[in-house]
């Protein structure tokens, strides 16, 4: 615990869990490389990836996305249409960012109200698959 | 006093056709009763819950639309809190909704009817402004 180890500064806390800076650990000198999980913290590169297979969310050139909304002319966003409203959550129930959709903001802000209306009335889950 | 609601609430699916008229002319009174008016009443039938509620997995969904004051929505839902087959329910206010949607309705109708108009000065105009 933090506490432990604040009071005997010499035993370094080899559980697993927070490691010291690497420094300490007598496993050879061979440098961390690449693709190399078990350095945490500092070594690992800034990954661009976004959240799986879905596109956008690169570093540099984002694709010119529109939002669903405008070009269909969708004005009403009801949260009694489960199956509109279940294309913009994630696997995981989570809404998902408007980076990712292209949806123009204020039509996400009422998308994300419905979202919340309809998890309410058990329409939609808060976590888990949508059924 | 003219505010329009939509009062969605899910019933346990183990109640009988009957139970839920009657609860459905229940509440109906209690709006005439108060002042109110019933627009419409949507039976959706039986849905699978996205999440359990009191430990059932489906319920049977009612919608009903009221026209009224706020005093009537709180009649309303106390009457349903206290109904042991109702598990859950959500009130949304439509008037301002709708009012939102009907002058969208009617920008687009009138640009629909009269036929837009050329531009007066073709681009060039515009060129010799700025050079």
């Amino acid at each position: 615990m933090a506490e432990e180890s604040g009071a005997t500064a010499t035993v370094a806390v080899s559980s697993a869990g927070d490691r010291p800076a690497g420094g300490d650990r007598p496993s050879g000198g061979d440098r961390p490389s690449f693709g190399d999980r078990s350095d945490r913290g500092e070594r690992r590169p800034p990954r661009p990836g976004g959240p799986g297979g879905r596109e956008g969310g690169r570093k540099y050139f984002r694709r010119k996305k529109v939002c669903k909304f405008c070009v269909e002319k969708i004005e009403a966003i009801n949260y009694k249409d489960v199956r509109l409203l279940a294309q913009f959550v994630a696997e995981s129930g989570k809404i998902v960012p408007r980076r990712l959709t292209g949806v123009c903001t204020p039509h996400q802000r009422r998308l994300s109200s419905a979202i919340k209306q309809a998890r309410n009335i058990a329409l939609l889950p808060f976590a888990g698959r949508a059924s | 006093m003219n505010r329009a609601y939509e009062l969605m609430f899910i019933v346990r699916p183990d109640m009988v056709e009957e139970e839920q008229d009657k609860l459905i002319s229940t509440l109906e009174t209690a709006v005439t009763s108060s002042g109110g008016k019933v627009r419409s009443v949507e039976k959706m039938g039986k849905r699978r819950l996205a999440y359990m509620v009191r430990r059932f997995h489906d319920g049977i969904y009612v919608l009903l639309t009221v026209e009224g004051g706020g005093g009537l929505i709180h009649e309303l839902e106390r009457r349903l809190r206290v109904t042991e087959p109702v598990i859950k329910f959500i009130t949304v206010r439509i008037d301002e909704e709708q009012k939102r949607l009907d002058k969208i309705k009617a920008i687009r109708d009138a640009k629909r009817k009269t036929p837009p108009a050329p531009p007066a000065e073709p681009a060039g105009e515009t060129a010799a402004v700025t050079a």
